[in-house]
């Protein structure tokens, strides 16, 4: 169905390769995952299954790429749009028109399929995606993963042969995630689409893949195989490959199922010991809520919510898309005004107060982290820092060199990749020593090295004794880095506890090494490492 | 600390249950332009109050009880707004400005005059009756033409409209469409990078604030431009039917023949005598060109159109009413010279013409002879400025 015949590509004739002499092959109803680092080229070889790259984005293309027989080299990506449908990264930013039905049709309209035809397809469509409750429903109104089943449902509707998808999940909570991926197992299944999937959460979406393809870096060799095969070397790789690794088994489980079957065994040697909790001395406190209320016209956002933070924890504040978590973080910094209760931080209530007696006790890295970004190089953001800071002058840029010191001063903010960008914006929050540090949803986009070099980042803020708050969907980050869980749900606490308490016993939050090895509570392949070197030791 | 318990729920797709009328169908828009703009051309025949208050009643009727919840039939109470700042606006100039005339005083009020080099206009001073109420009359009329285009762009979708445009200028409606959902968007992002100012400790909100604004608005729009076009582009937007040679010069010599027609004809119309006679053919004439070059260029567009406008007895009637409307004040306007203008200067209590009163019943009849609007989904979801609080992303 895609073939790649000898392809290179280069986005100037003078660049390097972003791929190079690319020869690969997939077959009509293949589920095929594409995994590899931040810029290794994955948008590349998305884009090329279409022909985006290279007649939108310019740039050179040598070889042939051919879908279903049509050379990408005389077929526009329009002309293509009956065979291969695209679903960008946001599907927001890729709406045409206002309502979901309208949105369906879009597609249709364009490629000039019968009206009779269309309002069939239509239906079908709404049927397959579980959309007819929404279909009259404006497009901005839509939840996360409705939006994304939408944008699924705009593109399958001209029924194409290829999808591609580009990060599907990665802004979804679990269980939205989980109702997309089980849209596309149903079409590859039931329909013979071809699917083409990249993604960073490898553990939300190996179970579904039939072959993965992982690239190295930009330029570099691109190596294709069966999940098993791949994931048995790759250094990208979920929690349940780590813990397979670790405890050496063979072959190299892919899914959750596969490792408890061959677990028992470790789960016997593990009896005894006990994971090491992160303990943290509950004697200071750093922020506390009472009663917390926030209201938006009708809608309840936060509902009485109580909760007292202390010196050195990092809480995880966990629950769906919508259920107050970015609310809480906004109204922790005071860009929302209680409607009911308080809020303390270090003796002030954020909202009434800004400038520097606001940064010195809390930040925020918010879910863009480029909002804050304004200047034209990391120099003179770095030094504008300082001066809203208060701090002397090489501040930021010291703190900058610490996180990622890689960053050149020269370097314009929008061309940094994406964690780098929030170790930016970090830095420019840490520089006026708030006690209290608040991130909204920092891993989304994120390759698993720069998930862990922030992880890290994050204990290391811990123990110089900072407050930190992650509101987020990745419970991996979750189990890694947390001491205390807090989950949302429609504005009210539902569980607050420690890590192990909390997400053990949920089967929506729980890490895949608290699934794999329940009853016992160990929840990071680091802890079940530790434990087992103890032994041999 | 509490017991964890862990809620698991995953109903993404619960929906508030909206009680959806069985009848509910959307009116074809250019049914309520017709409506709408019949009412308007009635308006404009008449200065009678009773009549013009009638009018605007009527709209406002059929609007309260035909317009849906969507953000745009919000309009109608800019409209409504709009319209009184306009009487108002009339009868305070006249109060300041115009000489007085008449005789029946109403009011005394301090007055003094311009010197002679500012054209000697007098300003305050007596308020007569008749005057006023020339004003009053005048104001009114022009409202209740303010208020029917008001009900026109509170009832007819916008969207819908474009649906029935040409398909030659299909992308004009294309642009037109994106940008009202992109405008939105570029609001919410000002509001949000604003709030995210605070994060910064930056307090400033003058010309500082703004231009820290500025950059990062624009980058956003940008990158959001390029993912639309991209996704455009994917989904087969621009692809177009393979047309040969000759016709398409064809359509390019029938679009400039019938626009240079329209042209002379309309320089002729403004002439007196057979040059008006001659001016009025030439202009049919290019016209009926332009519309023949637009069906021929559209040819080219393979688009089709999803559930196309169609005109059902409901949309037929409102359409109707609307010529009613119109032709009955008309009439009424040459049999009723003074029923449909009543004097001011003597003032005369006005009479009620009977043609004209069918008219108004013809206005109100949509409000009762058209199907319900259907809803669009609960109000709250809908302003998002409401919803969220400016630096609310979550997706």
């Amino acid at each position: 169905m895609i073939e790649f015949d000898n392809v290179s590509i280069r986005y100037s004739p003078d660049a390097p390769c972003v791929m190079d002499n690319v020869n690969l092959t997939v077959a009509e109803g293949e589920f095929i995952l594409v995994v590899g680092g931040t810029g290794s080229g994955k948008s590349t070889l998305l884009g090329a299954i279409n022909g985006l790259v290279p007649h939108f984005t310019g740039g050179v293309l040598t070889g042939d790429v051919r879908i279903d027989g049509r050379s990408t080299s005389t077929n526009r990506p329009r002309d293509l749009a009956d065979l291969v449908g695209v679903v960008p990264q946001d599907p927001m930013a890729s709406f045409v028109t206002d309502t979901v039905e309208e949105e369906l049709a879009y597609t249709m309209e364009c490629l000039g399929i019968a009206p009779a035809v269309m309002r069939r397809r239509v239906e079908e469509t709404l049927d397959l995606l579980g959309l007819q409750e929404l279909r009259h429903r404006p497009l901005r109104t839509l939840s996360g993963g409705q939006r994304q089943r939408a944008a699924i449902g705009a593109v399958l509707t001209a029924h194409p042969r290829v999808l591609v998808l580009d990060e599907p999940t990665s802004a979804l909570d679990p269980g939205a995630a989980e109702e997309v991926l089980a849209a596309l197992h149903r079409l590859v299944h039931d329909l013979g689409v071809t699917v083409v999937l990249a993604e960073h959460r490898l553990e939300r979406v190996l179970q579904y893949a039939d072959r993965i393809i992982a690239l190295s870096s930009p330029g570099g060799p691109i190596t294709i195989g069966s999940p098993a095969e791949i994931m048995s070397t790759a250094p990208i790789a979920p929690p349940v490959v780590h813990l397979g690794r670790v405890a050496g088994w063979s072959p190299t489980p892919i899914t959750v199922r596969d490792a408890r079957r061959q677990a028992s065994t470790l789960r016997h040697l593990l009896v005894g010991h006990v994971p090491p909790v992160r303990v943290v001395e509950q004697s200071t406190v750093a922020a506390t809520t009472k009663h917390l209320d926030i209201h938006y016209g009708t809608t309840r956002a936060l509902r009485s919510v109580s909760a007292t933070l202390h010196r050195g924890e990092v809480i995880a504040l966990m629950g769906r898309n919508g259920a107050g978590k970015s609310t809480m973080l906004h109204s922790l910094v005071g860009m929302t005004k209680p409607t009911g209760g308080s809020i303390d931080i270090a003796g002030i209530q954020p909202s009434d107060v800004d400038g520097p007696d606001l940064i010195r006790r809390v930040g925020l890295v918010p879910q863009e982290p480029a909002d804050l970004l304004e200047a034209a190089t990391v120099a003179e953001e770095c030094a504008a820092s300082d001066k809203d800071a208060g701090c002397d002058p090489g501040t930021t840029r010291a703190l900058l060199a610490l996180l990622a010191p890689e960053i050149v001063d020269t370097t314009h903010p929008r061309d940094l990749s994406e964690g780098q960008r929030l170790l930016l914006v970090l830095s420019l929050v840490l520089a006026a020593r708030p006690g209290v540090i608040c991130l909204d949803e920092p891993t989304r986009g994120l390759d698993y090295s720069t998930k862990e070099r922030l992880a890290g980042v994050i204990s290391d803020l811990s123990s110089a004794g900072h407050t930190v708050i992650v509101a987020t969907h990745d419970v991996e980050l979750a189990a890694d880095v947390a001491s205390r869980v807090i989950i949302l749900a429609d504005g009210e606490i539902v569980a607050d506890g420690s890590t192990a308490d909390v997400i053990t016993s949920s089967p929506m939050f729980a890490p895949q090494v608290a699934k794999i090895l329940a009853p016992q509570p160990w929840l990071t392949v680091e802890q079940v490492r530790r434990a087992l070197a103890q032994d041999s030791a | 600390m509490t017991a964890p318990t862990v809620t698991t729920g995953t109903s993404h797709t619960t929906e508030p249950n909206l009680a959806r009328d069985d009848r509910a169908r959307w009116l074809h828009p250019l049914a309520w332009w017709a409506w709408a703009l019949g009412v308007a051309a009635a308006a404009s025949m008449t200065t009678n109050p009773l009549l013009l208050l009638g009018l605007i009643t009527c709209t406002a009727v059929v609007v309260d009880r035909r317009r849906s919840d969507a953000p745009w039939a919000r309009s109608f109470g800019f409209f409504l707004r709009l319209a009184l700042i306009v009487v108002a606006f009339r009868l305070v100039a006249q109060i300041l400005f115009v000489a007085p005339m008449g005789t029946t005083v109403l009011l005394e009020l301090p007055g003094i005059m311009l010197p002679s080099w500012l054209a000697g206009i007098r300003l305050g001073g007596t308020l007569m009756l008749e005057p006023a109420l020339h004003a009053l009359y005048e104001g009114l009329r022009l409202a209740a033409i303010i208020v029917a285009v008001g009900a026109a762009s509170s009832l007819a979708s916008p969207h819908r409209l474009l649906k029935s445009i040409p398909a030659a200028v299909y992308e004009v409606g294309v642009s037109v469409v994106v940008a009202t959902t992109f405008l939105p968007q570029l609001a919410s992002d000002v509001a949000r990078i604003r709030a995210n100012r605070r994060l910064r400790g930056r307090t400033d909100s003058g010309l500082r604030g703004v231009s820290g604004t500025v950059m990062p608005v624009l980058h956003g729009a940008m990158d959001r431009s390029i993912a639309l076009a991209a996704a455009m582009d994917s989904r087969g937007y621009g692809r177009s039917a393979a047309v040969s040679r000759a016709r398409s010069r064809l359509t390019t010599t029938v679009f400039i023949v019938g626009l240079a027609a329209i042209a002379i004809g309309t320089y002729g119309v403004l002439g007196t005598g057979s040059v008006a006679t001659w001016g009025a053919g030439i202009l049919i004439a290019g016209v009926v060109c332009v519309v023949v070059g637009v069906s021929l260029a559209g040819r080219r567009s393979l688009r089709t159109r999803y559930r196309p406008n169609t005109w059902h007895r409901p949309d037929v009637l409102t359409a109707l009413a609307g010529g009613v409307v119109a032709a009955t004040f008309v009439i009424a306007s040459l049999q009723d010279s003074a029923g449909m203008n009543p004097s001011t200067s003597p003032p005369q209590w006005p009479t009620l013409p009977v043609l004209a009163l069918i008219g108004l019943v013809a206005a109100l009849a949509p409000a009762y002879l058209t199907p319900p609007t259907p809803s669009v989904g609960p109000a709250t979801d809908l302003d998002p400025a409401k919803v969220d609080p400016p630096g609310r992303a979550e997706s």
